[in-house]
């Protein structure tokens, strides 16, 4: 179940690339496990690391001050790809609260919102003032607050962005949603009732 | 009189359990598949909150990225993989859900066992943990990828809590022509596109071109959905689709059959339906196609040359072309074709169905694979093996010099132990030729499996329709 999340103040690591996928943000070496932690260690590692586990320099992430990040500056269309969790869980274990993007891919976004960790979307001219402040200033802080829905830039500038009412709620409140949805157990249990004699084939399967 | 309603509409109204204001609702899901990468995290949440498996004869699970393909496999034969396989299977057996395991012919990648067994119906919701989900959105099915917290709400409730998707017609007219297929039609669509091109969407692929495709044509197509950023895609099931469904394992038989293709028949989008975006593409004079970068976007006709990052205007494009460059190792200019390839790997849930493998055996019969090539045949599931080796395909394939192995995802997860190594050039029939997607600096060149097949016999890329006696 999601922490609530409202303010996230901190550092933000520019990486502007347009369709970064999930297999980048966690290759598959990293994805033999049962189990949704530790998975930091695999945070963009064809990307941190090169053949022999030595951190590339060159990557935004294993610079100073980035590698202490809370925020995430992306490009469009960021975590297409494969729907696995762990891009989420790899990107929260390292420490990102907030991905900002002027698009995200919809399965990944879906799975930001099931972890608490902010997916903002803002325009592509508030992506370049952020990114060209974060260059400016690294050690700079950018502030999201999500009740406001507002990004606060280092220098100052301010900007605004939309977020659907139930994800900002899910955000703040750091909601227990498959608690919630059984309280509709009512309905589920009307449902089937009602599409077990209209459509009988998709309940009454024969067994393995 | 009734607004003319989409079969997207129609399924969509079918299935809403509560309407959760604010534009959400709680969906029913009709049938919900696991496999082992990323159900074992959704269980454990289960087991914490204390919470039961709503509906386990509407779960399925098979193991299918992980496992090895080698001949003798074992659970073990993976490193890293025995704790995944095995709690799929403790999993599934605490919960009473149906498991195809390893050694059982019914085991194989996910989206083509949900077809092939005819658990998924037209006109059902279906999801998994896997964004390619959208494969059997051929049968007219409204099938989608989730993340894992999503499979655990499906566990828990049988629903997934949505929003109404906006809805996009992607009409295909024209006939193709011949010696080009399903998988070329539908790399050109996302050349032309883009991968964000329907993000969000639902889409209904419509048009002659789609209604002419066989049903594991329409998965090759309905597969690729997800690289255009669609949430789903379907087809309206006509008689193809219920030929193809008829007599399946898990689908409706007798009165009940009947019934069913009544309600199916009525899925189609009525005339005048409306879609919120509509795009066309002609595919009469489509040519084969070849990926040569580092996106599914990145696709040309085999007779074309890799394109100039310095004549793009989009200066975002223009990088991301550079670096696609870079990392696959080729010069702008470059014909695509005669490019030298060190490995071929048919299979994958985009093309690994008997009919991909028909087509691939067809180009490699009396032939043999180039010197110095690796090339792998994986088929899609136990059923897909067993019917090529009855028909002779794999007697055709190894004769040519490529390994038949067994069913899995393979070569296209590439977290198992099949792997392009880096630095070596791969034509694959799978769906992603993302930075690492066969292994960590192996360059991939996405085709048709006739064309796959082509450039293993060639040594090189080549078009299929330039080979002696090839279909």
């Amino acid at each position: 179940m999601p922490e609530p999340v409202n303010r996230i103040t901190g550092i933000a690591a520019p990486l502007p690339r347009a369709n970064v996928d999930t297999d980048a943000i966690i290759p598959k070496a990293h994805l033999l496990t049962i189990h949704r932690s530790g998975l930091g260690a695999g945070l963009f590692s064809e990307w941190r690391f090169d053949d022999d586990g030595r951190e590339r320099p060159d990557f935004v992430l294993n610079q100073a001050p980035w590698r202490e990040a809370k925020i995430l500056l992306a490009g469009e269309n960021f975590g297409c790809g494969s729907s696995r969790e762990h891009a989420v869980w790899s990107l929260m274990d390292f420490g990102i609260r907030c991905v900002i993007a002027p698009s995200f891919a919809s399965i990944f976004h879906e799975n930001c919102q099931k972890n608490g960790l902010a997916a903002v979307t803002l325009d592509e001219a508030a992506l370049a003032h952020l990114v060209a402040c974060a260059q400016a200033t690294p050690a700079a802080t950018t502030t999201v607050d999500i009740k406001a829905s507002r990004v606060t830039a280092p220098d100052g500038r301010e900007f605004p962005f939309t977020m659907e009412a139930a994800r900002r709620q899910a955000l703040l409140e750091g909601l227990d949603e498959i608690g919630a949805s059984l309280r509709h157990d009512a309905a589920m249990a009307a449902f089937e009732a009602r599409d077990r004699a209209q459509r009988p084939w998709i309940h009454a399967l024969p067994t393995a | 009189m009734t607004m003319p309603r989409s079969i997207i509409d129609k399924i969509w109204d079918q299935h809403v359990v509560a309407d959760l204001g604010d534009g959400r609702v709680l969906l029913h899901i009709d049938r919900h598949m696991l496999h082992e990468v990323t159900s074992p995290q959704a269980y454990a949440g289960l087991a914490a909150a204390g919470r039961r498996l709503r509906r386990p004869d509407l779960t399925f699970a098979t193991a299918d990225h992980i496992v090895s393909t080698e001949n003798g496999r074992t659970d073990d034969t993976v490193p890293g993989g025995p704790e995944m396989i095995r709690a799929l299977r403790a999993n599934a057996e605490a919960t009473g859900v149906a498991l195809f395991d390893l050694g059982d012919v019914r085991q194989g990648i996910v989206h083509v066992i949900a077809p092939e067994l005819g658990i998924a119906l037209p006109g059902a919701t279906l999801v998994c943990g896997d964004s390619h989900t959208s494969t059997v959105g051929a049968l007219g099915a409204m099938a989608w990828g989730i993340g894992t917290s999503e499979v655990e709400h499906v566990m828990a409730t049988q629903t997934a809590i949505l929003r109404r998707p906006p809805t996009m017609r992607i009409t295909v007219s024209g006939t193709r022509p011949a010696g080009v297929s399903a998988k070329d039609m539908v790399l050109k669509l996302i050349a032309t596109i883009g991968t964000a091109g329907a993000t969000g969407y639902g889409v209904e692929y419509a048009g002659p071109a789609i209604r002419a495709l066989s049903m594991e044509e329409r998965m090759t197509v309905c597969n690729m959905s997800v690289e255009l950023g669609a949430r789903f895609g379907l087809i309206a099931p006509d008689e193809v689709t219920f030929a193809y469904l008829q007599g399946r394992p898990f689908a409706p038989a007798g009165a009940l059959w009947e019934q069913a293709v009544v309600a199916w028949r009525a899925l189609a989008s009525d005339p005048g339906a409306r879609f919120d975006a509509e795009i066309e593409l002609d595919v009469s004079s489509l040519t084969p196609q070849v990926s040569w970068g580092t996106s599914p976007q990145d696709c040309i006709g085999v007779g074309e040359t890799v394109p100039d990052p310095e004549r793009e205007a989009d200066p975002k494009r223009r990088q991301a072309m550079r670096r696609a460059l870079d990392y696959i190792g080729l010069e702008p200019g470059t014909p695509i074709r005669d490019l030298p390839v060190d490995m071929v790997f048919i299979g994958s849930c985009t093309n690994s169905r008997i009919e991909d493998l028909r087509a691939a055996a067809a180009v490699l019969k009396g032939r043999r694979v180039a010197a110095g090539l690796r090339a792998l045949v994986v088929p899609g599931s136990g059923q897909v093996r067993r019917q090529a080796e009855a028909e002779g395909l794999d007697r055709v394939f190894t004769a040519a010099g490529f390994e038949w192995r067994e069913p899995g995802c393979s070569m296209c997860a590439g977290m198992n132990a099949d792997r392009v190594p880096p630095g070596k050039r791969c034509v694959a029939t799978s769906n992603r030729n993302f930075e690492g997607r066969q292994g960590p600096g192996a360059r991939t060149h996405l085709a048709s499996p006739a064309t796959a097949a082509a450039a293993a016999v060639a040594g090189r890329i080549v078009d299929v329709r330039s080979l002696e006696g090839s279909a």
